[in-house]
């Protein structure tokens, strides 16, 4: 453990008083943290021995968690790697990520799910929970170790072949049947292979005009359909990754209607921008699933504000340069997002009044946490429960400048772009790995 | 013949405010065509080899006009002799001035080679422009001699060329701007007198 | 006008202008000397991606008629393929001092982003991209349409749009940037666009355009439209499961024989197009292809003339207030 000699008091005693924090919007208050926990509410709180930190006009949540995190390491350290990406997500404010399996090698046995959760552990910016691949290699075939990454010292209980779809049914069917044993889940890429062969954008009056091959709606809503009825089918839970379109959102409401237990995501980016983009040909705007229309925007929106979307993952996808400085066609697909998500939830949610502060520690903490069984996160800020604490402040105006991000990736889709809100400081077990919105220090107990 | 009148509506934005100066009238530009006619004659001693090609735009129907005046006099023939050289893509300021669609060359149905060619123009003054249809004439033929007649030459050359028929000699200010007006490009044909004049713009 | 990209963003002002431009040139390719001097010291480079020696080849004899310095860069493979990058090929293109790219790429948009991203300063010609658009053969074929026109009429071109024509395009236009180049600029221009193809080879997303569509061809030529253009048809679409057969494409989407004596019958006037190479016997019978209607040759004539009308127009004048199309 290294020490900062300025901060050891701090650090050693653990003890931050935040005064005038805005809890979820509703509350003005103070927070006083000792040794990772809250252990005092209420207005005007001292401790000689704490440090403050003035949180005034700040809206206070809960470490937020991304269930939908690509942190590239092992295989593509070029693009990102654990200690980079969870710098970017403790930027974000988020004190714990979801790390998707589509490594190098694929996160398919428990030494690899073992090893990226190590790698989290000693960044010590932002908790790490490994993802497990459904099957071997991601390649559809076989399924993956699945219990022995559940039963490893990741714990692992969210399995995905995200990037690609887990598309024989069959084998989705045993998937979802045998992650019952742990109280599992399968979080689905729903992209039907075929219907998307050389897919370069989503399907429709643009991609008329620019001649790229279309990514149809329906081969993203033929899988949520199939998935929610074979979850139905054998009493087991699904999570559908990155929804993004009308047809998808009106699946989910009918499958949460019957009673399957389905959960729902959507990123920040098919919150705010749409295919019109892809007019620029700048490879920024790739991703998959692609950008949709702008009434996929509003109808994932409604969803959100209604509860049939149920989280807010980033899919922060950072790629090297070179991965994007080519031809549309040839460009990688993804887009970062951690150190923008909150900002862009703000922005297309929160001032539009769709939904309250409340509602954003439910859908970008809370429930991410509980889809992902992950203990000590997604709390509520109360007194005893671990410091896991973001601050924002939503009158700040950020122009979004990518060079500046904590992430290697550049990939930034609102690069130029003038977002609302700035996170201010980031508790991850009671320690402040940001402040005034710099990176400070690891949290102590890493290294 | 020079009186001073108030800007005519065709000078637009670029001669805004500034007086401009009539420097011909419609007449005055018919007496002096006359006179050219008479003049390319005489140096050609007849109408025989003669061709006449007009530079457009302007050059071209001034060239028209000569021509009609020289088969009133002679045994020239227009149908047959006369024709339009477009220079644009001979010019030298190709990369300084908007680019411009080119006008048609039409060559008189006799030919140019060993004939005698007048080019016609409006205002002779850099010299370029004629630069460029002497360049532009050796790849549509080989014409025996090449005469220049012009309308006004307001001095300013920068190249070694002169004219050998000239209706008016202007000297000008480079500031100074000469616009001349042609009722075939610029006017409604009823309003012959009312149209044709060379003004000094600035 | 700095680049030519594409002719969805074409005015009809510029179009004609291009149309008028072409004209000129096409009065050189008379003359015994079929050269002008208007493009002396300056450089173009054909970049191309892809093989396509007859657009190559046009766009060479185009700027050779103008004096400019050719070279021809083949890059097939080599940046799709993760070879060299299409920035680095940009930028040592840029280090060669060219003043013009003519570039043809597979990748939709390749040409819009070697004229966006700074890679290279130099005027950007759109010589097919993709899917997505081919801007010169969308004007050669305006070019062909308002000659055959003013042929018809006994009037003159210069000035004139095609204004109240009804082309009818026949084929795979899901995979044609010359189909999406005539619409947009057939429509500028002020004709009308039928599209003819099986319901598997539109795209989703058809209806937003400014085209007819219908399934019949028959039904479509039966209304005399002044031209009908066939597209090529990749042989390989049939084992996509585009169409089940190429008997059967030739059939029901063929000009065949029968569809020619049809317009014959009719007394219409109807050119025939392609922008070629021909399937003779699949999308073209032979007898339709070298039909007098037929404007072919024409087209591939015209295709130097209005090449040299957009490298003239692109190379010359100021460009310092640069106009992206």
């Amino acid at each position: 453990m290294s020490q900062d000699p300025q901060q050891a008091t701090a650090v050693d005693t653990g003890s931050w008083l935040v005064c005038q924090a805005n809890v979820l919007g509703e509350t003005v208050t103070d927070l006083l943290i000792v040794d990772g926990v809250i252990t005092q509410m209420g207005t005007e709180l001292s401790d000689e021995n704490a440090t403050v930190i003035d949180a005034s006009h700040q809206i206070a949540l809960p470490g937020l968690v991304d269930i939908h995190t690509h942190l590239r390491e092992p295989g593509r350290e070029d693009a990102e790697t654990v200690e980079t990406g969870t710098r970017a997500a403790a930027k974000g404010g988020y004190t714990a990520v979801f790390a998707m399996a589509n490594s190098n090698p694929v996160a398919d046995t428990a030494g690899v799910v073992e090893q990226v959760w190590g790698l989290g552990r000693a960044a010590g910016w932002t908790q790490v929970q490994p993802i497990g691949a459904v099957t071997v290699g991601l390649e559809g075939k076989n399924l993956s170790e699945i219990g022995a990454m559940a039963e490893s010292r990741a714990q692992v209980r969210v399995f995905s072949d995200d990037g690609k779809c887990v598309h024989d049914p069959l084998l989705m069917r045993r998937a979802l049947e045998y992650v019952k044993t742990f109280d599992g889940v399968v979080a689905q890429h729903a992209q039907e292979p075929r219907l998307t062969e050389d897919a370069q954008m989503n399907e429709g009056s643009v991609s008329a005009d620019l001649g790229l091959a279309g990514w149809p709606a329906v081969a993203e809503e033929s899988i949520i359909a199939r998935d929610v009825l074979l979850a139905q089918h054998v009493g087991s839970r699904v999570h559908i990754c990155h929804l993004s379109t009308k047809g998808s959102v009106e699946l989910v409401r009918w499958a949460k209607q019957r009673g399957i237990d389905v959960t729902a995501e959507v990123t920040p980016h098919h919150l705010l921008l749409t295919d019109e983009l892809v007019r620029t040909f700048d490879p920024v705007f790739k991703v998959n699933p692609p950008l949709r229309t702008d009434e996929d925007v509003a109808a994932v929106r409604a969803a959100v504000a209604d509860g049939t979307i149920d989280v807010v993952g980033t899919d922060h996808a950072p790629h090297p340069r070179e991965d994007k400085e080519c031809e549309w066609s040839c460009a990688a697909m993804g887009m970062t997002g951690l150190e923008t998500a909150l900002s862009v939830v703000h922005h297309t949610l929160v001032e539009t009044g769709a939904i309250s502060w409340r509602d954003v520690a439910r859908i970008m903490s809370q429930t991410p946490a509980q889809i992902g069984r992950l203990e000590g996160q997604g709390r509520p800020l109360e007194v005893g429960e671990p410091a896991n604490i973001v601050l924002f402040d939503p009158a700040a105006v950020t122009t979004v400048d990518p060079e500046k991000h904590a992430s290697k990736g550049r990939n930034s889709p609102y690069k130029g772009l003038t977002l609302p809100g700035s996170v201010r400081a980031t508790f991850f077990k009671g320690h402040p790995v940001v402040l005034d919105g710099e990176l400070m220090r690891p949290h102590p107990a890493a290294r | 013949m020079s009186e001073y009148v108030e800007n005519p509506t065709q000078g637009g934005p670029q001669s805004a405010g500034g007086l401009s100066r009539r420097i011909l009238a419609a007449a005055d530009i018919d007496r002096a065509l006359t006179r050219i006619a008479h003049e390319i004659l005489e140096s050609n001693r007849g109408a025989q080899d003669l061709v006449l090609l007009g530079i457009p735009r302007r050059g071209y129907p001034l060239a028209q006009r000569l021509a009609t005046k020289l088969a009133s006099i002679d045994s020239f023939d227009p149908a047959t002799s006369l024709g339009q050289l477009d220079v644009t893509m001979y010019r030298d300021d190709l990369r300084r001035n908007p680019s411009r669609v080119p006008w048609p060359t039409v060559m008189p149905q006799r030919g140019i080679d060993d004939s005698t060619v007048v080019l016609v123009d409006d205002v002779l003054s850099s010299g370029r422009t004629i630069r460029a249809a002497l360049d532009a004439l050796t790849e549509l033929g080989r014409p025996g001699v090449v005469r220049l007649a012009v309308l006004v030459d307001r001095g300013h050359r920068e190249l070694p060329i002169r004219a050998d028929f000239v209706g008016k000699n202007l000297p000008t200010a480079a500031r100074e701007k000469v616009k001349v007006r042609l009722t075939e490009i610029d006017g409604c044909p009823q309003d012959a007198d009312a149209v044709d004049e060379v003004v000094i713009v600035g | 006008m700095k680049h030519l990209l594409s002719t969805k963003n074409l005015t009809r002002d510029q179009a004609i202008e291009i149309l008028d431009t072409a004209d000129r040139m096409a009065d050189v390719g008379q003359q015994s000397v079929k050269k002008l001097p208007a493009l002396r010291g300056r450089t173009v480079v054909n970049l191309f991606f892809e093989d396509s020696t007859r657009t190559r080849i046009s766009f060479e004899t185009a700027a050779k008629r103008l004096s400019a310095d050719v070279i021809n860069f083949s890059a097939k493979g080599s940046s799709v393929s993760k070879g060299e990058s299409l920035k680095d090929t940009a930028q040592t293109l840029m280090a060669m001092e060219a003043d013009a790219v003519v570039i043809r790429h597979g990748a939709s948009g390749a040409p819009q982003q070697l004229a966006t991203t700074g890679w290279i300063d130099a005027a950007v010609l759109n010589a097919g991209d993709g899917k997505h658009e081919h801007p010169t053969q969308a004007l050669l074929d305006a070019m062909t349409l308002r000659e055959h026109r003013s042929k018809l009429a006994g009037t003159a071109t210069t000035g004139t749009g095609l204004d109240g024509m009804h082309v009818v395009i026949a084929g795979d236009i899901l995979h044609s940037r010359v189909a999406r180049s005539n619409m947009w600029l057939l429509n500028t221009l002020g004709a009308r666009v039928t599209f003819v193809a099986p319901p598997t080879l539109l795209p989703v997303g058809v209806e937003h355009w400014p085209a007819r569509i219908v399934f019949d061809l028959d039904q479509a030529l039966a209304q005399n439209p002044d031209a009908v253009m066939l597209l090529r048809v990749q042989r390989e679409r049939m084992h996509a499961a585009f169409f089940p057969s190429e008997a059967e494409y030739a059939r029901w989407w063929g000009l065949t024989p029968e569809r020619l004596a049809a317009l014959d019958a009719a007394g219409a006037t109807t050119a025939i197009m392609h922008p070629g190479p021909m399937n003779r016997g699949l999308e073209i019978s032979s007898v339709a292809a070298d039909s007098p209607r037929s404007t072919v040759l024409r087209q591939v004539a015209n295709g130097v003339s209005v090449r040299m009308a957009c490298l003239y127009l692109l190379l010359t004048g100021d460009n310092s207030a640069a106009q992206v199309l």
